[in-house]
Parts: C-alpha cells; sequence; structure tokens
C-alpha cells in the first residue's frame, strides 16, 4: 500500500499531496516538512529509499523518491510494495505529467493541481496501484478532459442563449 | 430573473479561479496568511451563492488551502453540494475536495450515500470512475456496508475501467466492513482470470493486499496463483504475486519447493531488476521455510548469494542498498553462505549514503563470531568517532550493544573487553541510549560474577569522574550510565578497591543536579557502601576513622532530604536517621558494622523480563473478583501516587534472599586469583598497578608481542578497550601453542602412526576458549511459568478483522455456504439491482438450497438471463464432464502403482477403502502440490491447453466457476499422456458417467420442484432401472389401542434451524365418533412443543377435527429442539372422548415420541465438486460403519438410505457412492457407501461426531431390521 504521495519543491513548498489514511491538516504539514527535511539533505548519487520518518509509517514504511530539476516526488509505502517498482512507478508518473503537459515544469504543477490529482488518479486509488500503463493513464485522462470541454461549451451556450 | 443571472455572470466573472489564487499568492509573499485569510473570506461568499460554477470554483480553491495546511472542514457541505452537481467538471472538483478533507469523522459524509450510490449506477462510465475514486479515500464503515453491494455490482460491469476501480476499492470495503469479505470473494477471485490484464492486476493487488495480512486463508488460491505466474508478462502482476509467494511459503514447503524452478528460471532469465529481485527474495524466503537439510538447495542459495553480491557491487545504490536489504534475509538461516561477503559488508560500512550503511550494519550482527567480534566492533567504535549526525551514531551504538549482546553474550570472550567498550561508549554526548549501556553494564555485573571486580573499578571510576560525562546532565540522555555504575559500586562494594573514595563521589552535591531515580540509587547505594566502609575500619584499630565516616555520611545527607523528589527525600530522610543512631552507637563503642552490614546482605539475582508475568495464577485465585467492597469513585484517586514509587526504583522492591554466599564468594575470588597469577597477560584492576609479565616456563619459546607501552594501558575514563584485542590476540596465540604441545605430548605417548592432520589451518570458532571462566547466570523464571508468551498482537489492527476462513468458499456450495446474514444489506426498493447480487448470479444450481428462496427479479432480466443460463448449462456440464475426468484421474494417481481402477467393489477393507475415500478429499492445493514440478516446456503447452479449454467455456467468468479445475484438467492431460494405456478404461467409464449424469440430472430437476412428499423421496437415488424398489414408508407407529392408532414422521424444518415438524396421522379403529382429542407432551430441556399463543405449558395440542369411524387425518406439530446431535424421546399422552350414540368416554393413549437424529437431517442436493471442496476442508470429523449381510442391491440400499435417513446421492460409481446430507443446524453429513458381497462399509464424516455417530447407529439399526 501507498501511504501518502507528496510532490515539493526545492525549498520544500509542496505542490501536491495526497494522503491515503487520514491525517489533520496540521500533522499533514509536519510530514511534508518532515519528509522534505530528510530528502532535501540526501546527496544527489545515493539511494532512492530512506527508511520511514518518525511521523508516517513506522518500521514498515519507507520514503521511495525522486529528484527531477527542481521537484522531489516522494512515495511513502509499505513492505507490500516493490521499491524498484515504485520507483518504475514515480518514473511512468512523470513521464505522463511530461505528455500531459507538453514539457512539464513546477509551474505547470503550480498552477494545474488538480489536473495532476486527477492524473495520479488514474495511476492510484486509495493507496492502491491501479494502472501502470502510461498509454492507458493518458487516454482516460484525455477522454476526461475532452468531457469537461463539451460540458463548459454546453454550459456557456445555454448562458448565451438566456 | 434575467438580471440576476446575468448578474451572477458577471459576478462569476470577477471570481478569482484556482490559478488567480496561485498567482496571488506568490504575488503576496510578505503577508501570505493575511491574503489566504481574504480569499478564504471571498470562497465564503461564493459559497453562499446559487450558482454551482460559482461554488464548484470555490470548492476547487479550497482544495488548493488544504494542501496548503489549511482546515477546510467548515466546507464540508458545500463540497458535498458539489459533488452532487449533474456536471461531471464539477462533480470530479467536488469528489477531489472530498477525498481530500473528508474522513470517518466527517459527520456530512453520512449525506452522500445515496449520491454515490446514483453516481455508481451512472450510464457515463466517467461518473462512476470519480465516484469509485474519491470514495476510496473517504469511505467509512457505513459506506462500506451501504454500497458494497453496488460495488460488487460493478466488479462486473462491462467497462474494464469500473471494473479494475470496483475490484480495486473492494480492498478498502473490506477493511471497513468486514462482513463483505465472504459473500465478495468468489467474484474476486474470479477477476483474478479477467480478460483484462487491469483489472487482473487489480485483483491481484487486493488479493495480495489482503494475504499479506492473513496469508493461510489463501494456501488455496495458490494453484491459480501459480498458473498466473507462469503465464503473465506483467512484471507489475508478476512482482505481486511473487511477493505473495514469499508470505505464502511459510505456510506450506511443497508450495515452496514447486516454486524454486520457475523462480530461478526467472531469475536466470528476466531482465528487469525489480523483478529480479522480488524473485531473489521469494526464493530465500522458500529457503527459509525449507528445512536447512535440503543438500540440492545450496545451489539456490549460491545463486541468490551471488545475483545479490552483484547487486551491491552495482554502481547503482538503490540496488547496492536492495542487495543487502535481501542479504540480511538470508543471514538468518545461512549465514555462513553470507559471511563470505564480509569483505563487501565491511565496505559498505565506509559508503556515503547513510540508507547503505545502516543496512550493512543490519548485516553485521550476524557476521560476527567470536573470532572477529573484536576486531568489527573496533571498526565500528572508529565510526561512532566519525559519525556527525546523532540519529546514525545513536544506531551504531544500539548495534554494537545487540552485536555483543547477541544470544546470550554467546560471542563475547573477553568481558573485560566489553565493559571498557560500554565505557567508552559513555563518551558519546548528546546520545539517547544512555539507559541502553546502563542496562547492559547492570546485566554483563549481575551475571557474570567473574567481572565483578573489574566492573566496580571501572564504574568507580565513571562515577569519580561524572563531572566529565555529565557536562549538561538534564539533557543529557548518558547520565543514565550513572544510575548502573552507582548500583554496581553499591552493591558489590566489597570489591571497591578504595570504597571511602567512592563514597564520598556518590555524596558530591553535584549529585543533586542529577535526574531524581538516579540520585535516588546514589543515596540508597551510598548507604550500602557506607556498612562496607565500617566493615573494614572497624576492623582496624582505629575507632575514630569510622566515625568520621559516619559524620560524612551526616553532614551529606541533608542535602537529599531536601530534594524534590519524594523518594530521593523518602531514602535519604530513612538513611540519614540510621546513621544518626549509628553515630550514637558508635559513640559508645559499640561495634555495629555486622549489624549494618546485615541489612544489605544476600545476593541479588537476575530476574527474567517476563518473569512477572509468567507468574501463573494459583488455582482458586479470581483476580477480578473484588476482595472489599469496590470503593466510591472519589477513593480511586488515592491510588495514583503508588504508582510513582512503583515505576521509579523498581530495583529495589525486590526481594532478597537471607542466605549469604560468602564461601562461594570467596571460593570465586580465589579461583580468579589463581588465573590471574597464571595468565601472563593479565591486567590487574587496580588503578596502580602495573602491567604483570609472568611468564610461565612453559611458553618461553613463544614469541610474545611486546605491548608497546606508549599507550596508556589505562588512564581513569579513558578508552582502553583497544589493547584488548591486542591481549586477545596474544592469548589466542599461546592457547594454539599450548594446544599443539598437549598434541605433540599426546601424540608422543601414544605413539601412533597417524600422519598429522591437527596443524596451524585456520582457527574454528570452537577453538576459542573465554578468556575467563564466564558464569553467565541465567534469569530467573518463576516456577511454573507458562511455557510460551503470547505475542502480543495489536487488538486495534484493523486487518485482524480481515482473518475470514474462504476456502470453503470457493464454490459457493462449500462447507460454510454464505449464511443469510452474510448477504450484503440490499436495499429493498431497489430490488432490480439485486438479480445482480453474487449469490443470485451465481449458479443457481451451485448454491445450496438451504437457502432462503430468493428474491425476484424483474422478469425481463429473467427472460434475457434465460439465455444466458441455458449457454452457462451447458458449458457447466461440459466442465463437470471435465471436473470428472479430472478427478478419477486423480484416483489413479492417488491410488499409486496399482494398475486397476481405485474404484472397486471386491474389496471392501479398510486399507483400500482408504485412498479411495481421499479421493475427494485430497484438496486441489494437495494434489497440485503433490506433483513433481513439471517441467517448462510441457508447462506451456499446459497453459495453452488451459487457455484453450477458457475458450470453450466463455461463460464460465459470469458463474461462480470453480477457478481451480483450469489447473487439474492440465495436470492430469499431462498424465493422460504418459499413461496411455488407462486411456481407454476411462473413456469407457466417462461415457458411463455421462449417462448417469444425465439420469441423475433428471432427478435433481425433480426434487427442487416437488416438495419433499414420500412418494418423491422414493425415487431418489434410483438412478438405474434395475430391480423396482419396494414401497417403503417413513411413518411409524407412535401409539395404537382399540380406538386409534397413531403414525408419526419427524421432519426437520427446512425454514428455521431449531424447528422439527411431526406428521401425526391419527386412524379411527372403531366405529365410534372420537372428538375433542388433545396431544400433549412433556416438554423436556431441550425440545419444546410450539402451543399456540396463550396456552400454557403445560396445555395439550388440540387436534383441529373429529375422527369419524374408519376415517385418518394427518395433524403437524412443530417442536423447537436446541441441540440436535443427540437422538431424544419425549413421553405424550393423546386424550380424546369416543363417542358412541348414546354415551361418550374418555380414554387416553401414552406414547412415546423419538427423535431421531435422522429427523434433524434435510435432504439437500450437493454437487460433487462442492462436496470434494467440503471433504477437503478438512473440518470434518470421520468415523465408519460396517454392515454386515445385507440382502439387498446397492441401489436399493441407497434407496433407503436416501428415503429413511433424508440423504442424496452425491455420486455414483459402480458399488461406491458418496451421499450428503445436512442437519437443521446446518452440520454437514457426508458419506462414502461401499459395498461388496453382503458387507457395506459406511465411512462418514461430519463436523459433528455425536451426531454422527447417531446417525450411523440409526443407519445400523435401519439395516438390521430388513
Amino acid at each position: 500500500m501507498i501511504r501518502a504521495i507528496l510532490i515539493f519543491n526545492n525549498h520544500g513548498k509542496p505542490r501536491l499531496s495526497k494522503f491515503y489514511e487520514h491525517y489533520t491538516e496540521d500533522t499533514e504539514q509536519q510530514i511534508i516538512r518532515e519528509t522534505f527535511h530528510l530528502v532535501s539533505k540526501r546527496d544527489e548519487n545515493v539511494c532512492n529509499f530512506l527508511e520511514g520518518g518518525m511521523l508516517i509509517g513506522g518500521s514498515d514504511y519507507k520514503l521511495i523518491y525522486r529528484h527531477y530539476a527542481t521537484l522531489y516526488f516522494v512515495f511513502c509505502v509499505d513492505s507490500s510494495e516493490s521499491e524498484l517498482g515504485i520507483l518504475d512507478l514515480i518514473q511512468v508518473f512523470v513521464e505522463t505529467l511530461d505528455k500531459c503537459f507538453e514539457n512539464v515544469c513546477e509551474l505547470d504543477l503550480i498552477f494545474h493541481v488538480d489536473k495532476v490529482h486527477n492524473i495520479l488518479a488514474e495511476m492510484v486509488m486509495g493507496g492502491m496501484v491501479l494502472e501502470t500503463n502510461m498509454n492507458e493513464i493518458i487516454m482516460q485522462v484525455d477522454a476526461q478532459n475532452k468531457m469537461e470541454k463539451s460540458e463548459t461549451f454546453i454550459f456557456q451556450s445555454t448562458r448565451q442563449d438566456r | 430573473m434575467a438580471l440576476k443571472i446575468v448578474k451572477g455572470s458577471i459576478d462569476r466573472m470577477f471570481d478569482k479561479n484556482l490559478q488567480d489564487l496561485v498567482r496571488g499568492i506568490r504575488n503576496h509573499k510578505e503577508d501570505e496568511a493575511k491574503y489566504i485569510s481574504t480569499c478564504i473570506d471571498e470562497i465564503k461568499q461564493e459559497l453562499k451563492q446559487d450558482n454551482i460554477a460559482v461554488k464548484a470554483n470555490a470548492v476547487c480553491k479550497l482544495t488548493y488551502l488544504q494542501m496548503l495546511g489549511y482546515d477546510v472542514s467548515w466546507a464540508a457541505f458545500n463540497i458535498v453540494e458539489v459533488m452532487s452537481s449533474s456536471k461531471f467538471t464539477y462533480k470530479r472538483i467536488g469528489y477531489l475536495a472530498a477525498s481530500q478533507c473528508f474522513h470517518e469523522s466527517t459527520d456530512v459524509i453520512m449525506l452522500t450515500t445515496n449520491q454515490i450510490r446514483k453516481d455508481l449506477s451512472s450510464p457515463n462510465q466517467y461518473d462512476t470512475g470519480v465516484a469509485l475514486t474519491g470514495l476510496s479515500c473517504f469511505v467509512t464503515p457505513d459506506l462500506a456496508r451501504d454500497l458494497a453491494n453496488d460495488i460488487m455490482t460493478l466488479m462486473s460491469h462491462t467497462k474494464p475501467y469500473i471494473r479494475k476501480k470496483a475490484v480495486l476499492i473492494m480492498y478498502k470495503v473490506f477493511l471497513k466492513y468486514p462482513e463483505s469479505l465472504r459473500p465478495a470473494f468468489p467474484r474476486l477471485k474470479e477477476k483474478l482470470e479477467d480478460p483484462d490484464p487491469g483489472v487482473q492486476s487489480a485483483a491481484v493487488n487486493v488479493i495480495c493486499e489482503l494475504a499479506r495480512r492473513n496469508p493461510k486463508n489463501y494456501l488455496s488460491l495458490a494453484p491459480l496463483f501459480f498458473k498466473l505466474m507462469t503465464s503473465s508478462t506483467n512484471n507489475w502482476v508478476l512482482i505481486k504475486i511473487i511477493k505473495l509467494f514469499g508470505a505464502l511459503t511459510p505456510l506450506e514447503p511443497r508450495l515452496g519447493k514447486k516454486l524454486i524452478e520457475p523462480l530461478t528460471n526467472l531469475i536466470h532469465s528476466t531482465s528487469a531488476m525489480s523483478l529480479l529481485y522480488e524473485c531473489v527474495n521469494t526464493v530465500i524466503a522458500v529457503l527459509i521455510s525449507l528445512s536447512s537439510g535440503m543438500p540440492n538447495h545450496s545451489a539456490s542459495i549460491q545463486l541468490c548469494v551471488q545475483k545479490l553480491r552483484i547487486l551491491i557491487e552495482d554502481s547503482d545504490q538503490n540496488l547496492k542498498y536492495l542487495g543487502l536489504l535481501a542479504m540480511s534475509k538470508i543471514l538468518k538461516t545461512h549465514p555462513k553462505s553470507v559471511q563470505s561477503h564480509k569483505d563487501l559488508i565491511l565496505q559498505c560500512l565506509d559508503d556515503k549514503d547513510e540508507s547503505i550503511r545502516l543496512r550493512a550494519l543490519d548485516l553485521l550482527y550476524g557476521m560476527v563470531s567470536k573470532k572477529n567480534l573484536m576486531e568489527i566492533v573496533k571498526k565500528l567504535m572508529l565510526h561512532v568517532d566519525k559519525a556527525e549526525g546523532t540519529t546514525y551514531r545513536d544506531e551504531l551504538l544500539t548495534k554494537i550493544i545487540d552485536i555483543c549482546s547477541q544470544s546470550n553474550y554467546q560471542y563475547i570472550t573477553n568481558f573485560e573487553w566489553y565493559i571498557s567498550i560500554l565505557v567508552e561508549l559513555t563518551r558519546l554526548e548528546g546520545t539517547r541510549h544512555g539507559h541502553l549501556i546502563a542496562s547492559q553494564m547492570l546485566d554483563v555485573a549481575i551475571r557474570v560474577k567473574a567481572i565483578r571486580i573489574f566492573a566496580v573499578a571501572q564504574m568507580a571510576t565513571l562515577l569519580d569522574n561524572a563531572h566529565l560525562l555529565t557536562g549538561n546532565m538534564q539533557r543529557n540522555g548518558i547520565c543514565e550510565v550513572l544510575y548502573a555504575a552507582a548500583w554496581i559500586c553499591g552493591e558489590f562494594s566489597e570489591h571497591l578497591e578504595n570504597p571511602m573514595q567512592t563514597l564520598e563521589a556518590m555524596l558530591r552535591p553535584k549529585v543533586a543536579t542529577l535526574p531524581g531515580h538516579i540520585q535516588a540509587v546514589y543515596v540508597q547505594n551510598a548507604a550500602k557502601l557506607f556498612s562496607t566502609v565500617l566493615k573494614s575500619q572497624e576492623g582496624s584499630t582505629e575507632g575514630t576513622a569510622a566515625q568520621e565516616t559516619s559524620q560524612l555520611m551526616i553532614d551529606r545527607l541533608p542535602l537529599f532530604v531536601q530534594s524534590a523528589n519524594l523518594e530521593v527525600q523518602e531514602r535519604a530522610s530513612c538513611i540519614l536517621q540510621l546513621v544518626k543512631y549509628i553515630q550514637k552507637l558508635q559513640q559508645k563503642e559499640v561495634e555495629v558494622a555486622e549489624e549494618v552490614s546485615a541489612l544489605f546482605a544476600g545476593e541479588l539475582n537476575p530476574v527474567a523480563p517476563k518473569a512477572q508475568k509468567k507468574v501463573p495464577v494459583p488455582e482458586g485465585l479470581d483476580l477480578d473478583a473484588w476482595i472489599n467492597e469496590p470503593p466510591s469513585e472519589s477513593e480511586s484517586e488515592d491510588e495514583q501516587p503508588k504508582a510513582i514509587f512503583a515505576k521509579e526504583e523498581p530495583k529495589h522492591s525486590r526481594s532478597r534472599h537471607t542466605e549469604v554466599d560468602e564461601k562461594e564468594l570467596a571460593r570465586r575470588r580465589e579461583a580468579r586469583k589463581q588465573e590471574q597469577a597464571n595468565n601472563p597477560f593479565y591486567i590487574k584492576a587496580s588503578p596502580s598497578s602495573q602491567k604483570v609479565y609472568q611468564e610461565s616456563p612453559g611458553v618461553e619459546h613463544i614469541p610474545v608481542v611486546q605491548i608497546d607501552l606508549t599507550v596508556p594501558l589505562k588512564v581513569p575514563g579513558l578508552p582502553m578497550s583497544d589493547q584488548y584485542l591486542k591481549l586477545e590476540e596474544e592469548r589466542r596465540q599461546k592457547e594454539r601453542a599450548d594446544k599443539k604441545k598437549k598434541e605433540k605430548k599426546k601424540r608422543k605417548e601414544k605413539r601412533s602412526g597417524r600422519g598429522r592432520r591437527h596443524d596451524s589451518g585456520p582457527e574454528s570458532e570452537e577453538d576459542i576458549t573465554p578468556a575467563h571462566m564466564v558464569d553467565i547466570v541465567t534469569e530467573e523464571m518463576p516456577e511454573n511459568a507458562l511455557p510460551s508468551d503470547d505475542d502480543d498482537k495489536d487488538p486495534n489492527d484493523p486487518h485482524k478483522a480481515l482473518d475470514i476462513d474462504l476456502d470453503n468458499l470457493v464454490e459457493s456450495a462449500g462447507r460454510r455456504p454464505l449464511a443469510d446474514s452474510e448477504k450484503l444489506p440490499v436495499r429493498s426498493h431497489r430490488a432490480a439491482k439485486v438479480a445482480k447480487s453474487p449469490v443470485e448470479d451465481g449458479d443457481a444450481e451451485n448454491t445450496p438450497p438451504s437457502q432462503e428462496p430468493k428474491k425476484k427479479s424483474s422478469k425481463e432480466k429473467r427472460e434475457k438471463k434465460k439465455d444466458k443460463d441455458r449457454d452457462r448449462k451447458k458449458s457447466k456440464e461440459e466442465k463437470k464432464k471435465k471436473k470428472h475426468k479430472h478427478e478419477e484421474k486423480e484416483e489413479d494417481l492417488l491410488g499409486g502403482e496399482a494398475d486397476e481402477p481405485v474404484v472397486q467393489s471386491e474389496d471392501t477393507t479398510e486399507v483400500v477403502a482408504l485412498p479411495t475415500s481421499t479421493n475427494a478429499e485430497v484438496s486441489d492445493l494437495d494434489f497440485w502440490l503433490s506433483n513433481a514440478p513439471v517441467p517448462s516446456n510441457t508447462q506451456e503447452a499446459a497453459t495453452v491447453a488451459a487457455t484453450a479449454e477458457a475458450d470453450s467455456v466463455p461463460e464460465a467468468t459470469s458463474g461462480t466457476a470453480p477457478d481451480s479445475d483450469h489447473d487439474e484438467p492440465k495436470n492430469s492431460e499431462l498424465e493422460e499422456t504418459k499413461s496411455s494405456k488407462h486411456k481407454k478404461k476411462k473413456q469407457k467409464k466417462e461415457k458411463e458417467e455421462k449417462e448417469k449424469k444425465k439420469k441423475k440430472k433428471h432427478h435433481h430437476h425433480h426434487r427442487h420442484h416437488s416438495d419433499g412428499g414420500a412418494d418423491e423421496s422414493v425415487q431418489n437415488g434410483t438412478v438405474e432401472d434395475e430391480e423396482p424398489l419396494p414401497p417403503m414408508s417413513n411413518y411409524c407407529l407412535l401409539a395404537e389401542n382399540s380406538y386409534i392408532k397413531m403414525v408419526c414422521d419427524i421432519q426437520g424444518n427446512l425454514q428455521d434451524g431449531s424447528q422439527v415438524v411431526v406428521s401425526v396421522i391419527f386412524e379411527n379403529k372403531c366405529d365410534s365418533l372420537l372428538k375433542s382429542m388433545e396431544f400433549n407432551v412433556l416438554d423436556s430441556l431441550n425440545s419444546k412443543l410450539q402451543r399456540p399463543e396463550g396456552s400454557g405449558p403445560h396445555d395439550g395440542f388440540t387436534v383441529p377435527f373429529q375422527l369419524p369411524p374408519g376415517v385418518s387425518n394427518e395433524a403437524r406439530l412443530v417442536f423447537t429442539v436446541q441441540s440436535i446431535v443427540m437422538p431424544q424421546k419425549m413421553k405424550g399422552t393423546l386424550t380424546f372422548i369416543v363417542k358412541n350414540e348414546d354415551s361418550s368416554i374418555h380414554e387416553k393413549l401414552d406414547f412415546k415420541l423419538h427423535f431421531t437424529c435422522t429427523s434433524y437431517l434435510i435432504t439437500t442436493p450437493c454437487y460433487s465438486d462442492a462436496f470434494a471442496k467440503l471433504l477437503e476442508s478438512g473440518d470434518l470429523k470421520c468415523s465408519s460403519v460396517r454392515l454386515e449381510e445385507v440382502n439387498m442391491p446397492f441401489h436399493h440400499l441407497l434407496a433407503r438410505i436416501c428415503f429413511h435417513h433424508h440423504f442424496s446421492v452425491v455420486e455414483r460409481i459402480d458399488s461406491c457412492a458418496s451421499m450428503y446430507s445436512r442437519s437443521i443446524q446446518g452440520h454437514h453429513v457426508c458419506l462414502l457407501v461401499k459395498t461388496s458381497g453382503q458387507t457395506v462399509s459406511i465411512d462418514a464424516k461430519c463436523d459433528e461426531p455425536t451426531l454422527l455417530g447417531n446417525v450411523l447407529d440409526e443407519i445400523k439399526q435401519t439395516f438390521s431390521q430388513c
């Protein structure tokens, strides 16, 4: 199970947080801070696994992260997930973002966090991996966006009618 | 109106959207909080508007703010509003917001149930998808209960997109509502073979997650997973399955054997590192589960270790990390194979990556031996010095202690070295583990008697230099060490070189700054020291010295008397008074030392940590009973302070033994001195003593490495452990030399001509003897200690609730079919949906008929279903044949070498009976496991065959298909090619079987529709048109006299598990009218007649008819029974009036109503596959009976059992038949009837042995009568 997915930048500013277990807002922020603290002080060429922090999980949990340019993608997972599998999943996630936003950069995540959530929802659901095939994910995301567009079109046209 | 809309849309134009909000926040870096609070105010305004678009926009912004840490739960209701919008755009926003901030205690969540249900059934797949995604994040027990059925329906949705989401969310539903697991499991299992890889992956995911917590319940799925493993190409799925196998193998070693080969193949073939790694991991798990004696598995271990070495040597740090992680698993069982890679692991200790260093540390734990312990610890100590971060340093510290103390200090050869390591560790600043070091010091000092002198000296130094290690005491965890030091110095004060000095050190004013519990130990042990000092001083002539010591105590103790800590205060004032009294006595020149030391006489034995828990409760003691009247609530507060004492100073609450072990101590001391004298390398503990070289004459020729004297051998409070390394080396060298010499001598003496063999080869473990006679005192346990301590599992673990036995469910009509209560709640007014509920959906034939008639589905649906059903039936039949085929083959396989079919009529001996009875019993799993590993090429062929079969039954997925079947035919087909000589026989049999099947079908059909009448039962079991059956009746005579005859039949009530219906036929034998008949029985505790409402417990049952002459009529009486395992007789009376033309006479007739156990059984059809499942479950008790001289055709025999004892024939092969029945309380009774000649043997199984015994007796009786 995945317990949390966090994206934050090099300064620890959260860009996306998805907790699959309930925490209060304060704890969530604390977890983000702690995780940032743990992750940010690691060198570039060390391994991508970290024994879980104090707040989230416990001995059974691991932080698995990847660092892309200005962003950290951190997954907090328990022992039922394969470490290397999750690393691949992060890669898939980022590549999907790249496809959906066309050359994704931090700004995309800053202004369209809702879209990132929607993409993530097609990959991970309730802490379990739903889909790992990038094409399938993109197809579903596109279909939903198309639907949204058609709705706004109808919505606007009805408004104009009145 | 129009104006309002225009106004609304103008407002909307000025609303900020999410992008504006983000931009705004970025532009207000200095007063971000203020800006956001104005934004929240705006959002509140927006939420008040009617326009859903505005609301959705507001909610979208709130979701963003939530991420920044703002509590938005106040908008929960608005979120629900947005969720319920009909537009997908808004719905998605709403669900996203809900998934981010709803949780179990959000109260508006209960408002969402209907909305979610509506969305789940929406024609738009994305509405459903979005609802499922949202629900997965905030599902509550209530939601899970209410929606479980809807979600289960979605598991069979036409769109794979919905299916996979529905499958995945079921795990969350199970967690919140464990009752749903059993009903949903068959369908979940079915999804493992879904054509869509995504759905399959989701199902694998869920089952793996379930099985991880309660693996034993999922063992039966192993064949299916095995098939998936060999056929799937999706690495993600493979990884999950392989991980799952890792969890299953410890439970079933045979599984491991089967796995090794395909896994090894995967290891060799795969290019994906993730898969390779998981394979290695699971192979390790397999090897752990197998007994280590397997010779051929050393190759597998070698392969694993070798692959892991490649990983560790890889430049990718991730692989390095994982390699070490997996290595540590091998370490537990195969330490030898890991130890050969010690170089590599020690190298990893120097890695710059902390994660990797930590993993390497873990490995070190298992790598130590007596030989290398010192060396490794030395290396670690270097790391301790170098480490910057406290966490890593603390980790090192605990590891050092772990490594040294593991398995009862097994690897420590020199405890002096260990003590000095501990002392060195005290120099660590800011460590959290002071208490750990302290407990080690205490443990070693108490349990290793030989070391006490040395330990005491070291501790005295520590106490003396306390200021060094406790620079900033309160913050510093290391001062815990002083606790140990003070206690050791006090307790073993007789070993102190200079007790007076230590006493003074313990009474320094600075001590008052230590934490309370440490001060308390100081005070207490000062008293112990005092007594020792007195003793030595009184022995000498000067009496003044002793008085001075007392004065010192009296001067210093008041400081502690003033302590704020209660414990310290109490001890100090107590001891102060004592010393004052002693002083008084001293002034009178009374010798007090003896008496004072008697206060602290006796030795403390170590007590095992769990000893207290294990004290058995004496018989007759009820710990929960009140000793006195329960106190009123106000009193309970008084109990509070007690805890403080108990907690602060547990050590002193121990009772002391009164007997003094002085002699023993003296003896040991003597022995030790002797040893020291003989050991040239021993360093005396006294601070003044220098290294003493006393080379014994016999060892001159040994080259002694001179110790570099520039290394200070002993500086108070400074490290000195390194010297032990050298010393140890020398010692060993010497020992080796000694040994050699001895051996030489021996050889000389014996003059044996054998060649040299014991050369200076590498030293083995056993060669290393400990430096001194180490006596590790075992910890004491109370007498009668309970043997095993229960693993304390977390009672709040949500996964515990999911520990549900699922095996019997697999075929839906198994041993414990779904009870009514286990069906998922379905809302009645949505009856149309119900048609798809799992039980309903399952093939009607396969569901146990004992279940309540189901709610009728709408007609249209039925009609649609009809066609399907037809198809399905066909496929079912086909499958059944196949099933049959394979079962027969199974028999053959099990029958072993015997070349004849196992089912043979001639033999009725038990020996032969056994394999036959196991034919159905041997579980699929057992069967699957008993096969030798299938070579991979044939496996492929088999897979092809299996898929072909799957194609032939396209509808299989919609029913509750016995999935494991796919496996067996595959295996049996393989078998078939091998043994073609069986073929003909089998084909023949199949034909027969087919015919039988057809007939049977027909009969079953009959039974479904008629209602258990007598004539129907007669037909039951007559499968062949052989001889016609003699007429049979179950009505037996109850009582008879000249007026009336009563016969009765007793049947269990299908509807109610505790009711029995007695049908009594009253026949008028005289030529008068019988009226006012009253039927009465004496109720027993177990059975009661159900009387009409309002009548008393002794009133009779009024027969609702009169009987004219020659007429008979039937009345039905209902009895409630509690226990059905024993037969029972009830006495009763029938009173009636015989009315003639002129007179009427009261008459009565006594009778005994006999409730046989048979009467509690209900004829229940059962299918062979379900029957096999039932038998294999292993929960049934076995029993058997033999009937001699039965003179009737086999089918008559069966018919009789069917008729008289309410059984149904499951399967009949020649002279062997399996039968099934079910009691009104749901006990399964299975029979295997075999006949040969006149002997009939019946093997029976039932979950209730008493019931079974009685039923068998009754069967025996039936046949003895005829």
